[in-house]
């Protein structure tokens, strides 16, 4: 195993730690104008008040580390996804600063205003997320010099738009389950109304997604199947000397993703919320690692030409700074994990809202 | 002009760092202060320090909102709008942008929580500490910014590869890489610029008040405290901008040059006060400190300095508006120094909070450091042009070369509506909060939980 695969290892922890921990709080987003009332609206928002800027960390460090150990897929996957990017920096901003301005002011067209935003802002992210992931799978028309060449509505493929609709889903259904454990009373009534409305709007989404993923691309399985398919362009040696063991991981993630879904009703009706969203968050890590699989050892896939992919090797830093950063990663990880866990571990339980409260 | 890729991408970067650059600076500086007020208030347990201490937090979380939001942009920027310059960098660039994010951003937020949220549900000494992390994160933040900007002022430890058909550059010692002859010295400019920043908004809302003759003891402690960070830092200034400059001197020559509008290389090189720079005629003119120049930089009248005429001119940075902004930086420096020093020695002498011009000249001072700051950075950007990483890669071949000059001109404009729209509402929302005060003890224990409140809400489906 070389430095190469252990940084796309970490850029995928640091992007299913993303989706996991900002997949929640955007999910509450996305609720949040499904809720009534200034008091619910207020317990919706303190409930990732004390978290919310965390996550959005992952993503930040997560871009950082892109940059510096893949930095021809930063460049060009930023360039070329530019305007859809663009939007979703400006839902970011917008959903941010909504978080922290709105119970300024006791007008309420102004928390209206407020609320709105973070709504939108949290839907747009979620869906420009999900977009993004299906442009990824359905291949970016990248020339030989690693420049794109299409233009943004090629990136408008049925494909790419039916994800981010998958991704909204995920992350509305992950969302209520937290809520679910952070509200009493009425409220948390009302928010399992809702878990179980985004469930069966996730589920047949699931299915036809995953379906529409293999027809349109089976070489997204080519890691997953002992050897039986064959991947046009480049297969990683890894893969090639340990084909059976890695297949028969891909499966077993597979098989987590499918029980972390079906746990997710058993554990809400046996009132054990927690493990609830213990099987979202493996839900998501799922999903993200079976995309990490299938495309793997590439990050950007060529529509045009196999060979124009970008992959760990063709795309990454030189080796020196890829193992130096690996170190300072490995002094680092163990403070940020502590952090987090302090963090969530102070702010456990139900919401309260005091005088410091958004 | 010109309105293609390169000049839409370069407005749009000096325009969203610019707006970044407001905030970053208010909560490095105002962190500072509330890791000092919090710990008189841990020390002394008077009540006065916790009124204080709670009202800032207030001021700084609504500062740090768009601070953090404004900040996600820049990060991404270099990939989105500078891809050719990302591949080049890569290697050296993205590695303290990761360090960044692992060893600050995650310290900042997480212990920012606490700040925020965790009056009631940690104890004092573990929120004091939380203060002081959220404060050493925003410090080490800006240092690995300001490394890597550095490393594109002065590059060093690296060598020049060419892989996949991409030239980039790549490091040789990453050490060497991050402590890089400019990365100190800009850093502690960086970071005393913001103190003072930090600080003038505190004496701005200080003063405010004392001049209403409300929330004086609150007042007049915040302000006093505050003042002295300001002196400290603005002394400091000088002496670390003087450092800086011999550095400017020796790796970034025509930036030294453009700075100080000198064309001839010679000895016994003038020091200008304020003054005027046309390079069409190639002549500056004004109020000038004859051999000043050479002296700051070599310690000796004899010293010699290049001049713009050394460099193709193609390689000159845009010399007016170098020249200008640093000497207004510089001025503004100065400024500071006389005003906090008078101010100081006013408190000494019992008679600075009866001064009603002095405490009226503070209201509007606060946008002052913020200028300076801006200036500071305009004059070490615009003076590394035409590079994009000095002597390495030009601006114009750092773009991105899959975007077209309409994508570019539709996100311009959406940052100009959504900035310009959040700036208000921050001024808005700073305004009321300050309008409203710090609060009374007994008001904050009492706290929000009103029955009557969460009985009309409940409406399901």
């Amino acid at each position: 195993m070389d430095y190469n695969i252990i940084w796309y290892i970490l850029v995928g922890v640091l992007l299913i730690g993303y989706a996991i921990l900002d997949g929640f709080d955007l999910g509450v987003g996305i609720l949040h104008l499904f809720s009534k009332g200034d008091y619910n609206r207020r317990i919706l928002m303190n409930s990732i008040g004390p978290v919310w800027d965390g996550n959005e960390v992952w993503l930040i460090t997560a871009g950082g580390a892109l940059f510096a150990a893949f930095p021809n897929v930063y460049a060009t996957a930023f360039s070329s996804f530019y305007l859809p990017f663009m939007l979703l920096l400006i839902a970011l901003i917008f959903r941010a600063v909504s978080i922290e301005f709105r119970s300024k002011e006791k007008s309420t067209r102004w928390r209206s205003f407020w609320d709105k935003g973070f709504s939108i802002g949290s839907i747009l992210a979620a869906l420009l997320f999900g977009l993004a992931i299906g442009n990824v799978v359905m291949g970016f028309a990248i020339g030989d010099d690693m420049e794109y060449q299409g233009n943004v509505f090629d990136l408008l493929n049925p494909y790419a738009l039916t994800a981010g609709i998958f991704a909204l889903s995920m992350f509305a259904l992950h969302g209520a389950i937290y809520l679910n454990m952070k509200t009493e009373g009425e409220l948390q009534l009302q928010v399992q109304k809702w878990i179980k409305v985004a469930y069966w709007i996730f589920v047949p989404l699931f299915v036809v997604f995953s379906l529409l993923t293999l027809y349109l691309k089976p070489e997204m399985i080519a890691n997953f199947s002992f050897g039986m398919i064959d991947l046009p362009g480049n297969k990683h040696a890894l893969i090639e000397k340990h084909e059976v063991l890695i297949s028969i991981f891909a499966w077993t993630v597979v098989a987590l993703n499918i029980l972390a879904i079906a746990n997710i009703p058993r554990t809400l009706h046996k009132g054990s919320y927690g493990w609830t969203f213990i099987s979202s968050a493996s839900m998501i890590a799922a999903v993200v690692m079976l995309f990490a699989l299938g495309i793997f050892p590439n990050m950007m896939i060529s529509n045009l030409d196999p060979g124009f992919n970008l992959d760990i090797y063709n795309a990454s830093s030189s080796p020196y700074t890829l193992r130096t950063m690996a170190i300072l990663a490995a002094f680092g990880l163990p403070f940020v994990t502590s952090y987090t866990i302090i963090i969530y571990w102070t702010y456990r339980g139900k919401v309260k809202l005091d005088e410091m409260s958004y | 002009m010109n309105w293609d890729v390169e000049t839409l991408s370069r407005i749009q970067f000096a325009f969203t760092i610019m707006f970044h650059y407001i905030f970053p600076p208010f909560s490095i500086g105002m962190g500072l202060l509330l890791v000092i007020f919090e710990s008189l208030y841990l020390i002394t347990r008077k009540a006065i320090y916790e009124k204080i201490t709670r009202f800032w937090i207030k001021i700084f979380a609504a500062n740090f909102a768009v601070g953090v939001a404004s900040g996600i942009v820049m990060e991404f920027e270099f990939g989105t709008n500078w891809a050719t310059y990302s591949r080049f960098v890569g290697d050296i660039f993205g590695s303290p942008l990761a360090a960044e994010g692992i060893f600050a951003f995650f310290l900042e937020s997480g212990f920012l929580a606490i700040l925020l949220f965790g009056w009631n549900r940690v104890k004092p000494g573990m929120h004091l500490f939380a203060t002081i992390m959220v404060a050493l994160g925003s410090i080490l933040s800006g240092f690995w910014i300001v490394v890597a900007n550095s490393w594109q002022q002065t590059p060093v430890a690296f060598e020049i590869v060419e892989d996949f058909g991409i030239r980039r550059a790549v490091i040789t010692d990453f050490w060497e890489m991050v402590f890089n002859p400019s990365a100190m010295v800009r850093f502690s400019h960086v970071i005393v610029g913001a103190f003072i920043q930090g600080a003038f908004l505190v004496m701005s809302v200080g003063a405010y008040y004392i001049l209403k003759k409300k929330h004086l003891e609150f007042a007049k402690i915040s302000f006093s405290i505050a003042l002295m960070v300001a002196a400290m830092g603005s002394l400091a200034q000088p002496l670390i901008g003087h450092t800086h400059a011999q550095v400017v001197e020796k790796y970034q020559p025509a930036k030294l040059a453009a700075f100080e509008g000198l064309y001839e290389t010679q000895k016994n090189a003038p020091l200008y006060i304020i003054g005027w720079t046309d390079p069409v005629t190639q002549e500056t003119t004004g109020l000038a400190i004859p051999g000043m120049l050479s002296y700051l930089v070599h310690g000796t009248f004899e010293g010699e300095v290049k001049g713009l005429k050394e460099f193709p001119k193609e390689d000159w940075p845009p010399v007016k508006g170098v020249f200008q902004s640093y000497h207004l930086m510089v001025a503004l420096g100065m400024f500071f120094i006389a005003l906090t020093l008078f101010s100081l020695f006013m408190l000494w002498r019992g008679k600075l909070f009866e001064m009603t011009w002095l405490l009226k000249l503070y209201l509007p001072a606060v946008a002052l450091p913020v200028i300076a700051n801006q200036l500071g950075w305009i004059s070490a950007e615009r003076g590394r042009q035409p590079w994009i990483v000095q002597g390495l890669l030009r601006t114009s071949e750092g773009i991105s070369k899959s975007i077209t000059s309409e994508e570019v001109m539709i996100s311009l404009v959406l940052f100009m509506i959504v900035y310009t729209l959040l700036f208000f509402v921050w001024l808005y929302v700073l305004d009321r909060e300050i309008k409203h005060g710090p609060d009374h003890l007994q008001v904050i224990e009492a706290g929000f939980k009103k029955r009557s409140e969460k009985m009309d809400v409940i409406k399901t489906n």
